[in-house]
């Protein structure tokens, strides 16, 4: 049976870690490789690293830290942040990467999600939305939450399902660093349209948060502030959810 | 030397870093005349099928695969590497493949529950013992992402099963040949002791 998946998340910025607020007012939360290191031990199910700053910047995003990581922990890591051609995806895997993550390009360029599909599989495209929820529907947003995007949540989801995306990762800027919880409509809404897998991002403050993601229909949920400011671990995120009844890694 | 085969596709570097964990002397080869010098391959893979194969066959890769298999040394397929032990597949059209596992590569059927690809920690059930696993004491959860999946068409050849919707090969082996859909180099301790074990392994089926 397949289980339920808990993917810390690590924001970069330059050579550190960071945590913000609805993507605002970020906090140094440490040196990434020491981080990873941590999550390797406790057997994190994956790691999503995103260079924040590096579609602002205009360049692609810094794989030095990936490649450091990747010597030492033996997870999946997704990496994003900056990816918009083909040439930066290969240079993401070879770095390593398993899988990136493509949010700005995947509104701006139609073509490059399909692109990326078919020349290195469906299974390493996460196709990334950022939504902000405005007079009672969601918006997309770009460029880490500073520009509207032209196209609607639903119709975004259907164009990156249908060009091959293997999963996709939604997250909430509304909900980002609060930990008051997901926003389960949102969950409902995309997992309501596709058949790929959902990993939910942006709310988690405590284990019932993940309960109520995964009871809503996320196939993954995603968490940064959960790990970086409570005393909360992958292990003990572990036992909650198995004791909440679900199936969870055996290590 | 235990070679891992670089034929233009996906991230070696996981598998080369997973390897040196472990303690195997490793070489990635991307020169097909250099395969006679190892004593294991692992053949790696992600992507599409079609697209993988045509690769293999293009750079010359096909007969000194089966140089190494003929002489009787070991091979694992990993993921689509395991796919493409099998004789055919049904992804994007229909593609021969190797051949050394009889049997077919067909798509998961998606529904709401079962979402495509498969992607996630999944169990699976040794259903007999493999002397490639030796040092596998106790199989835990391992870490897969396809679409598709392997049917063997000898039901011997089946070694672990998992399942998601249907139940599926997980790890199917034939002679000095075996495979394993999931990414043991992606599936931190227990992944390590199955690259360590087949690194162990002298390719006798018993």
């Amino acid at each position: 049976m397949l289980k339920k998946r808990v993917i810390p998340v690590l924001l970069l910025r330059g050579k550190r870690c960071v945590k913000g607020k609805r993507f605002e007012n970020f906090r140094d939360t440490g040196d990434p490789v020491m981080a990873t290191r941590v999550y390797n031990a406790q057997a994190a199910d994956e790691l999503v690293f995103l260079d924040i700053d590096a579609t602002n910047e205009g360049r692609p995003p810094s794989l030095d830290i990936l490649e450091k990581v990747s010597e030492e922990a033996f997870m999946p890591f997704t990496f994003g942040g900056g990816i918009r051609t083909i040439e930066d995806v290969r240079r993401a895997l070879a770095a390593g990467a398993d899988k990136v993550a493509i949010t700005t390009a995947a509104v701006l360029d139609p073509e490059l999600v399909a692109g990326v599909a078919s020349t290195f599989g469906s299974q390493c495209v996460v196709a990334g939305i950022d939504v902000r929820e405005e007079g009672g529907s969601y918006a997309v947003y770009t460029h880490s939450g500073r520009r509207r995007a032209d196209i609607g949540l639903v119709d975004l989801v259907r164009r990156l399902d249908a060009a091959g995306a293997g999963e996709i990762f939604v997250n909430s800027i509304d909900r980002d660093g609060m930990m008051q919880g997901f926003d389960l409509e949102l969950v409902k809404t995309v997992a309501g349209v596709t058949k790929k897998p959902v990993i939910v991002c942006g709310g988690a403050g405590n284990y019932g948060h993940l309960v109520e993601a995964f009871r809503a229909g996320a196939h993954a949920v995603a968490c940064a502030s959960l790990f970086h400011f409570g005393d909360n671990n992958p292990p003990r995120v572990r036992a909650a959810l198995k004791n909440a009844g679900f199936p969870v890694k055996d290590i | 030397m235990l070679a891992i085969l670089d034929y233009g596709v996906g991230n070696l570097r996981s598998l080369r870093n997973a390897l040196d964990y472990v303690g195997v002397e490793v070489e990635v080869v991307s020169d097909p005349a250099r395969l006679e010098e190892a004593s294991h391959v692992i053949l790696p893979g992600v992507g599409a099928f079609g697209k993988a194969m045509a690769n293999l066959r293009a750079r010359g890769w096909v007969e000194p695969l089966v140089r190494h298999v003929s002489a009787g040394k070991p091979l694992l397929g990993i993921c689509l590497g395991m796919q493409m032990l099998a004789s055919k597949s049904f992804e994007f059209g229909e593609h021969e493949g190797l051949g050394f596992v009889p049997g077919k590569v067909v798509p998961f059927e998606a529904s709401d529950e079962y979402p495509v690809p498969h992607v996630g920690w999944n169990n699976v059930t040794f259903e007999k013992k493999h002397p490639a696993l030796a040092a596998v004491k106790r199989p835990v959860d391992y870490y897969f992402v396809h679409s598709f999946h392997f049917v063997a068409d000898v039901q011997a050849d089946v070694i672990a099963t998992s399942e998601y919707g249907v139940r599926f090969a997980s790890i199917v082996g034939r002679g000095n040949v075996i495979g394993c859909q999931f990414h043991p180099e992606k599936s931190q301790a227990g992944g390590l002791a199955i690259l360590e074990s087949f690194a162990a392994w002298d390719g006798k089926s018993s």
